[in-house]
């Protein structure tokens, strides 16, 4: 095992550790991972591979456009039924392993606990599945009586050419709800993004502007890309209230379809998850002109940062100061409990490779602590989330990813908030940032290496070389990585903790860390025998 | 409530499966190739399905669950994924080393007819497959079967490719272990040991997915069946197969490849199941049967006669794999429980009948169904219509044991939110005691907690 490297002058150059990784590679696979791994030198422009295919038995992290569209964006809404055309997996893997949480009010409808399927047979394969698809539908509005109800294909839907927009237009007409189909069957685009992305499209065209209901009370948001993981929602759905904001509608964490149909009568957009919902955030604006801003409540500066951002925005002199006052005492609150764990946790090493979000925003999280983080990386985010959004013109689209549908939009002449226009455009004068987001890079410390599409061998890699106290990913890392004796944290599942948004999810990771940090069993793993002499020879009892 | 929307109103359905009894092919696959030594799964088709497979795995386990993708692109779903298998093949062999990589297909590859032979064979004749390694596939479709059927399939590819008849009978036995955990694979090995019979244990998962936590990682770890035992199961005298399901065909090819026969017994889960395992071992390896192993199985008859006033009568739920609960079924019955609804997702016509003979005369009410639409959705509108003192099968039974406060024991796959089955196994005579012991907490804590104080007992 590698020694710890010194980090007292900052984080060291690992242009020898990517060269490592690269021998191994055959050339062609050496050329494209090459570019998708900067050695970060933050003020200089870097330009990294992203949002490209996946080179076939790397061993990715990845997943597909079906999980990013049904797994991600619509799952959390409890009151949709989401029946999944295909065969059974796509629908049984999706069935609760994403910890969205909701709170149902009494009534309420409930479908996150259950998994529907048309459960496709091979007859089905062979002459359609559009008959099945049509009866499945009518049992699920018999039994269920849903609202709603989204059909999401999986791969074989768009091979055998059914048509699940055409069955979707027939059975509203004949049920009288809404029903609305996704093409996100699993080979689309490259990873989960092309799913978010088709996700985005058919919320925006189906669901939302669906209701106009009266603008009523002041401060009205709407929260974007946020999906209630651990009951994060919930810990921003407190603050918001406390603070006198009200939150119209979240995509999609503790959500209803029923909300997302009038957010269209917000006041203002704020993005969480800048890869996944980036695309509602700005047809939103086309259309109706609402503004957006990036926001992030993770980390309690952050929180912070977003919390008087938004007052700032409203210009309430009311509002700024009650925000003021409930960032004044949490942050009191938060500071003595970051006293008590960051001697403990103070200049240990992380790294994560997360989705398409966190592992730019757990950053600050980590900053708090004081812990480096010494490399990082995103599954499928694209070029704008690692280098920032003035790269948006640059960005060249490939052939796996044209065929993903880009949404014409145009103003709704009559819905379009000329005032929201205007408010954004006197704000700007004075500075105020609107639909920016700065991407993790310029975020980053030098020499820190980021990674896209991290593999298994590169994760090898980086934890021989790095030796890191932390490693935060998901669960196919997990058991791996902790074999080394390196315990992981799991950044999608928060493995079955959290919250970690806001103070007290801030306060929650702390403790998560000083807990991860300190625990006695990775001392334990050595056997006491291991430098011992062993004992040879015929010392047995019975001889 | 959890399930809210679920009442006792069945209605018949033709076309919409809710809270699935099964998943698909693929993923027992890559269970089956995870208990061969040196190799690495590979999922030809999208990334998808290999990143749901490896986490479900995962989740069950909490141990690294290893496997390759072709990730198919549109271009390649339209055009096949020759190309990107072919990639794969070479990036495998020269990033990860595998002794061996074990394909199996999705229902994308096979919807689009991707011939996995032939692209097999053609990396074969471009030399893309290092001397001394080995390509194998499978044709697992997830529109076909279930999970169980893709664990058959590649169980069967392994036999078909390894097994190999030098004409030199070997005194070994093969025994083909059906679906179930390393704790298991490690038990029938010891039950095999006591009886003094040589066998093949394929597949292996013990110290695959079991492994130590010793400071390094091995991508390949020490457990599985190896090539030469692989190959060597041509020469045997006998295959035992547990469970139809899971075994008859591999048992096949072994007799049509190498001509030795087989007999399929039932996964020894339970008394008289354990039983006719024990006596198929004695005779394919003609032995007599210790006195150690009489003696594990009147510990297991002394426990049931020992709890008998828990168990009789109580009505039981159970749902999973069809090899996995018949027996579990049969045993049931033998404690004098009534197993009333029994579900699996998996199809297959012998499930009736073996049913209707176990439960026939002794559980006349029961009901039970299996393939499409025999769902966990099905199974809890029957316990609403009249209700059961235990539910059994995996974690997801664990919303409906909460919302009608039913007692739960986890068997079968996947157990997400416990540990235990990879280290204590359910088969054998142990593994009977360990059904009893789980069954009886599971009761008696109910008893427990929900006894009035006058009747709260000490001693039960």
């Amino acid at each position: 095992m590698v020694k710890k490297k010194d980090y007292t002058n900052g984080l060291p150059d690992p242009s020898q550790l990517k060269e490592e990784i690269l021998k191994k590679y055959p050339r062609k696979v050496a050329k494209k991972r090459d570019k998708g791994m900067i050695i970060n030198e933050p003020g200089k422009e870097q330009e990294i591979l992203a949002n490209v295919r996946t080179v076939p038995g790397i061993i990715t992290q990845r997943g597909c456009t079906y999980a990013g569209c049904k797994g991600v964006v619509l799952g959390p809404t409890r009151d949709i039924i989401n029946l999944v055309h295909g065969p059974i997996g796509c629908s049984f893997y999706a069935w609760l392993t994403r910890r969205n949480q909701t709170r149902v009010p009494e009534g309420g409808d409930n479908f996150i606990t259950y998994s529907f399927s048309t459960d496709m047979q091979d007859e089905n394969i062979v002459f359609g599945g559009e008959t099945k698809l049509k009866e499945a539908i009518r049992e699920a509005y018999e039994m269920f009586n849903p609202k709603s109800i989204g059909i999401f294909s999986t791969c074989p839907v768009g091979l055998i050419g059914d048509d699940v927009h055409a069955v979707s237009r027939e059975m509203k007409a004949e049920l009288g709800i809404n029903i609305f189909g996704f093409s996100c069957e699993g080979y689309r685009g490259v990873s989960q993004s092309a799913g978010h992305h088709i996700a985005n499209n058919g919320v925006f065209k189906n669901v939302v502007g669906n209701n106009d209901r009266p603008r009523e009370g002041k401060f009205q948001v709407n929260l974007l890309g946020e999906y209630n993981i651990g009951g994060d929602a919930f810990e921003i759905e407190a603050l918001f209230e406390e603070a006198g904001i009200s939150l119209l509608s979240t995509f999609s964490g503790n959500s209803t379809i029923e909300s997302m149909e009038y957010s269209h009568t917000a006041d203002l957009n704020m993005v969480m998850c800048h890869r996944s919902i980036n695309y509602i955030a700005e047809m939103m604006e086309e259309k109706y002109g609402i503004p957006w801003i990036k926001v992030s409540f993770v980390g309690a500066e952050s929180t912070v940062k977003s919390m008087k951002k938004i007052a700032e925005y409203f210009g309430d002199a009311e509002l700024t100061a009650k925000v003021d006052e409930i960032c004044e005492r949490e942050m009191a609150k938060v500071k003595a409990v970051v006293a008590e764990v960051r001697p403990a946790v103070e200049g240990k090493l992380a790294m994560m490779f997360v989705g398409g979000s966190r592992a730019h925003h757990y950053q600050d999280l980590f900053k708090e602590l004081g812990i480096n983080v010494v490399s990082a990386g995103y599954e499928f985010a694209h070029r704008d989330d690692y280098e920032g959004r003035e790269v948006i013109p640059n960005i060249k689209i490939d052939a796996d990813t044209r065929n993903i549908e880009d949404l014409v939009v145009s103003k709704d002449e009559e819905l379009f908030r000329d005032d929201l226009a205007t408010k954004k455009s006197e704000l700007e004068k004075a500075g105020y940032k609107f639909s920016d987001y700065v991407g993790m890079m310029p975020e980053m410390s030098k020499n820190a290496l980021v990674i896209d599409d991290v593999n298994h061998w590169e994760t090898e890699k980086l934890i021989e070389f790095y030796k890191p106290d932390v490693f935060c990913a998901g669960i196919k890392e997990k058991y791996v990585v902790q074999k080394y004796g390196v315990p992981l944290k799991q950044l999608h599942s928060y493995d079955y903790g959290g919250p970690y948004t806001a103070f007290d999810g801030a306060i929650n990771f702390y403790k998560e860390m000083q807990r991860m940090l300190a625990t006695n069993i990775w001392k334990l793993v050595d056997t006491p025998w291991k430098n011992e002499p062993e004992i040879v020879g015929s010392m047995t009892i019975d001889a | 409530m959890l399930l809210k929307h679920t009442t006792d109103q069945v209605r018949e359905r033709k076309a919409l499966t809710v809270n699935p009894a099964k998943t698909c092919q693929p993923v027992g696959a890559m269970y089956a190739a995870l208990g061969v030594h040196g190799c690495l799964p590979h999922s030809h088709g999208s990334q998808g399905c290999c990143s749901y497979h490896r986490s479900a795995l995962t989740r069950h386990y909490k141990e690294p669950v290893m496997a390759a993708t072709s990730s198919f692109t549109e271009g390649a779903s339209v055009f096949g994924g020759q190309a990107n298998l072919l990639t794969a093949v070479d990036n495998i062999f020269g990033i990860y080393e595998p002794e061996i990589i074990a394909v199996h297909s999705t229902c994308l590859s096979e919807t689009i007819g991707d011939d996995l032979g032939q692209i097999v064979a053609k990396a074969r004749d471009d030399g893309r497959i290092p001397e001394g390694r080995h390509v194998i596939q499978a044709s697992t479709p997830s529109y076909v079967g279930s999970h169980v059927t893709g664990y058959a399939n590649m169980l069967e590819a392994f036999a078909k490719y390894f097994a190999e008849k030098s004409g030199d009978k070997i005194k070994q036995i093969n025994l083909l272990s059906g679906w179930v955990e390393p704790s298991d694979m490690r038990e029938l090995k010891r039950i095999t040991e006591l009886m003094k019979v040589k066998s093949v244990l394929l597949p292996d998962t013990s110290d695959v997915l079991d492994t130590p936590m010793v400071g390094k990682y091995e991508m390949y770890p020490k457990g599985g069946t190896t090539i030469p035992e692989m190959v060597s199961m041509g020469d045997s005298m006998k295959t035992v197969g547990l469970g139809t399901w899971g075994t008859e065909k591999a048992a096949k090819v072994l007799d049509n490849k190498c001509k030795v026969s087989y007999d399929i017994t039932d996964l020894p889960i339970g008394l008289k199941a354990t039983d006719r395992f024990i006596q198929a071992l004695a005779t394919a390896g003609k032995v007599s049967i210790p006195e150690s192993i009489a003696d594990e199985r009147g510990r297991l008859v002394d426990a049931i006669t020992d709890m008998h006033q828990y168990l009789y009568g109580k009505r039981v739920a159970v749902y999973g794999d069809p090899d996995n609960i018949l027996p579990l079924v049969e045993f049931l019955l033998d404690m004098d429980m009534k197993p009333v609804y029994t579900v699996s997702g998996t199809p297959g016509k012998a499930f009736t009948k073996k049913m209707e003979a176990l439960v026939g005369e002794r559980c006349p009410e029961a009901k039970y169904k299996n393939g499409p639409q025999a769902d966990m959705f099905l199974m809890h509108q029957w316990i609403k219509e009249e209700p059961v003192d235990l539910i059994i099968g995996n974690t997801y039974g664990k919303y409906i044991a909460r919302d009608e406060n039913i007692p739960f024991v986890r068997m079968g796959f996947p157990i997400i939110d416990r540990i235990g089955h990879s280290y204590f196994p359910t088969v054998g005579y142990l593994g009977g005691l360990r059904i009893v012991e789980k069954i009886l907490s599971g009761i008696m804590d109910k008893i427990d907690a929900t006894a009035p104080e006058e009747s709260f007992e000490l001693v039960m």
